[in-house]
């Protein structure tokens, strides 16, 4: 019996941070003092405050320890796991007060949270199966197939009123009823954990903080629509989870919660995992399936939909891991439950991960309905620095942006369909005054383009020439005519593309068209960059009565392009200056302005 | 594993280990035991370790048992404090890893203080 546990995250964030070496430290300095036997050190997966990592909380005293270094190591085993004094001054600082040590879940980070698809993340050790089962686990698996029918478990999926989180947003349960509904000898069940929305990182944490739970549920989805073998096909750049879920699969595979005859039910099932090499596509349900097959990632026309001719032409299930990790919860707690949370049409929660501009750049799991003001300024801890909040793009690449007139917009399928943007994966990226609009389009453009499979002409051409439409306006070359046809082009690919990626890659600019149009209208008529980031807009210059003639700044110019003598004000040769900064961060006296 | 009995028996062995790790928020008995130097030269782990173990083995619910430091009175450690909300708190001195299971038994379980081992049993 252990008196004290360590938990440590092992997210891939963290990791990142140290948090492995954190552990080693721990796990032998425990030793020297002869706690081995009185204290356990277990490595987690994320706890979402991915800013402050590495993360770690000692229990019995539930002390949050955040941005831990190996250096605080020795002090933390000598004082508080030997001796019991608390090392205040690594306390997430939202936990301390001057009077007590506030519990983490009454933090406004976690306070506003509820956790539903996130539930074991940060809590349990993802390697032991065990924790697992003792946090329920494999019991709704147990409920539905010793107590339902597979037609009772998708009418409990439909009642829930699910639907899929990779996005889309279609109803789960109808999803699988249609799979129940073909015959065939063989079916399948995948599950898409090819989470490609760059700033989306919510798969990516349950499979490494709870993959047990998406063996459970794919299970469930498999017994349900008639499927006896399953596929998880997860990004290579995710090592950690895949390492993890192939050691859940083998824990699962011992007790016999995978393999033949589970429960003594009849029901067998079976699991494998599929790398995919980072092809953004590849995310599309067709391109996936492909792709497992072994063949070139590429999209082919529907229908024939998936449910009827899917992986290897047979009838086939596919959902994304944020919606297969609220599948166990709702058989055990009951549809009604889950459709108690968020709003008329968009049931449960929402988990987000949140970047860019923001405070607390994390993971956070918040009911549907929940505005973007209380998980940007609430949860979110606000903008750094005390910049102003411009917008954020949800849904990545494929998606659009919410301005801050909109920012008390509650956040559901349907009203963000609305505001012509989309929940996409739940990638949440923030922007302040300093990013410009027509470039945050441009990136996305970027990746598209790259990420485009070739396959089909609107989106194999049309994107490069949308990207180069934007770069003519990014460069000051740009009329009020090409803004008309950038729009019209915009519309094109998205009515003549064969699948999701060219669909929506035109989103981005379209969105920043519909709420940004007057940046656009800068960049083509008055030839400026009103958040002075487009480089060929921008013009640096150094205002003589400010200029001390310190040199500082021409000696740290990289291309020589500023000239002048000691204590004489300098000049910069505008031909010579590539935009790089560097003189504005050096210069002493603000002298040096971009215009 | 083939039936949920078999489930629900690792569930509840595994949840056993575990407590340690539960929110037990304001209602909980807290037993404390001091950890300064004078406690632990005074022989206070092995005090610290009985009182988890036995409090496992009961697998009583809602208690924890936490390290705290110096309490103030150094030539009566091992000092134990039993901390229960809406009660007294009772406070052990020269605790032994053999009086622990007495106070379990006594004081959390049953709610009657083993008043010999209190501090103001000491004249």
């Amino acid at each position: 019996m252990y008196r004290s546990h360590v938990l440590v995250c092992g997210g891939t964030g963290c990791t990142s941070s140290n948090s492995q070496a954190i552990i080693e430290a721990l796990e032998t300095q425990i030793a020297e003092k002869g706690l081995s036997e009185e204290i356990k050190v277990i490595r987690t997966g994320c706890f979402g405050l991915c800013a402050l990592g590495p993360i770690m909380i000692v229990y019995p005293e539930g002390s949050f320890y955040s941005q831990v270094k190996v250096e605080d190591i020795p002090e933390i085993v000598e004082e508080h796991l030997l001796k019991g004094r608390i090392v205040t001054r690594l306390l997430y600082d939202e936990t301390v007060t001057e009077t007590e040590v506030k519990s983490l879940n009454d933090t406004k980070f976690y306070a506003k949270q509820e956790r539903v698809a996130l539930r074991n993340c940060g809590v349990i050790d993802p390697e032991n199966i065990d924790e697992y089962i003792a946090y329920d686990g494999y019991q709704a698996l147990a409920k539905c197939l010793t107590e339902y029918t597979p037609e009772q478990v998708i009418q409990v999926v439909k009642d829930s009123g699910l639907r899929g989180r990779g996005g889309g947003g279609f109803p789960t349960g109808l999803k699988w009823s249609f799979t129940a509904a073909n015959q065939a000898d063989q079916k399948y069940v995948v599950c898409n954990a090819d989470e490609g929305d760059p700033g989306a990182f919510m798969d990516r944490s349950v499979l490494e903080g709870d993959p047990h739970c998406i063996i459970e549920a794919m299970a469930i989805c498999g017994y349900a629509t008639g499927a006896t073998e399953g596929y998880v096909y997860v990004r290579a750049e995710y090592p950690i989870a895949v390492n993890r879920l192939q050691i859940a699969i083998d824990q699962a595979k011992e007790y016999g919660l995978l393999g033949k005859n589970i429960f003594d039910s009849g029901f067998d099932f079976d699991l494998h995992i599929r790398l995919g090499a980072g092809a953004f596509v590849c995310g599309e349900e067709t391109a996936l399936m492909t792709s497992i097959e072994g063949n070139r990632g590429e999209p082919r026309p529907r229908p024939p939909y998936p449910a009827v001719k899917g992986l290897f032409g047979k009838p086939t299930t596919e959902n994304n891991v944020e919606t297969f990790a609220n599948i166990p919860q709702i058989i055990l707690k009951g549809a009604d439950w889950f459709a108690s949370m968020g709003t008329e049409k968009s049931k449960g929660t929402k988990v987000f991960a949140l970047g860019g501009k923001i405070n607390n750049t994390g993971l956070v799991e918040v009911p549907m309905g929940t505005t973007l003001r209380e998980v940007i300024d609430e949860i979110g801890g606000g903008i750094p620095n005390g910049k102003k909040f411009k917008a954020a793009q949800t849904g990545g690449p494929s998606g659009g942006c919410i301005p801050a007139s909109l920012m008390d917009t509650p956040i559901d399928y349907d009203n963000l369909t609305a505001i012509g943007c989309m929940m996409g994966s739940g990638g949440l990226i923030v922007m302040d005054e300093d990013n410009c609009m027509v470039d945050i389009a441009k990136f996305f453009l970027d990746f598209t383009v790259d990420e485009s499979c070739g396959k089909c002409t609107p989106c194999r051409i049309g994107t490069k020439r949308l990207r180069e439409m934007l770069e003519k306006i990014t460069d000051g070359k740009a009329t009020l005519k090409d803004l008309d046809e950038l729009e019209e082009l915009c519309y094109y690919i998205k009515e003549n593309s064969l699948c999701g990626l060219g669909q929506t890659a035109p989103n981005p600019v379209l969105a920043t068209l519909k709420f940004f149009r007057d940046e656009y209208i800068a960049h083509v008529v008055d030839k400026t960059c009103p958040a002075g980031v487009c480089k060929k807009l921008v013009k640096y210059e150094i205002v003589a009565d400010a200029c001390k003639g310190c040199t500082l700044c021409a000696r740290k110019c990289p291309v020589g392009a500023i000239s002048g003598t000691v204590k004489n004000p300098h000049e910069i040769d505008a031909n010579k200056c590539i935009k790089c900064g560097v003189c504005i961060d050096s210069c002493k006296f603000g002298a040096i302005i971009k215009k | 594993m083939k039936t949920l009995a078999e489930l629900m028996a690792i569930k509840e062995a595994t949840q056993q280990k575990m407590t340690v790790r539960e929110d037990t928020g304001d209602d909980a008995t807290r037993i404390v035991v001091g950890m300064a130097t004078c406690g632990i030269a005074a022989g206070a782990r092995p005090v610290l370790n009985a009182f988890v173990d036995e409090v496992a083995k009961r697998n009583l619910k809602g208690v924890t048992v936490s390290q705290t430091g110096c309490i103030g009175m150094c030539q009566y450690e091992p000092i134990v404090e039993v901390i229960q909300p809406g009660k007294e708190k009772v406070t052990y001195v020269k605790m032994t890893a053999e009086k622990v299971a007495k106070v379990v038994n006594d004081h959390i379980v049953n709610g009657n203080p083993v008043a010999e081992y209190t501090v103001s049993a000491i004249k």
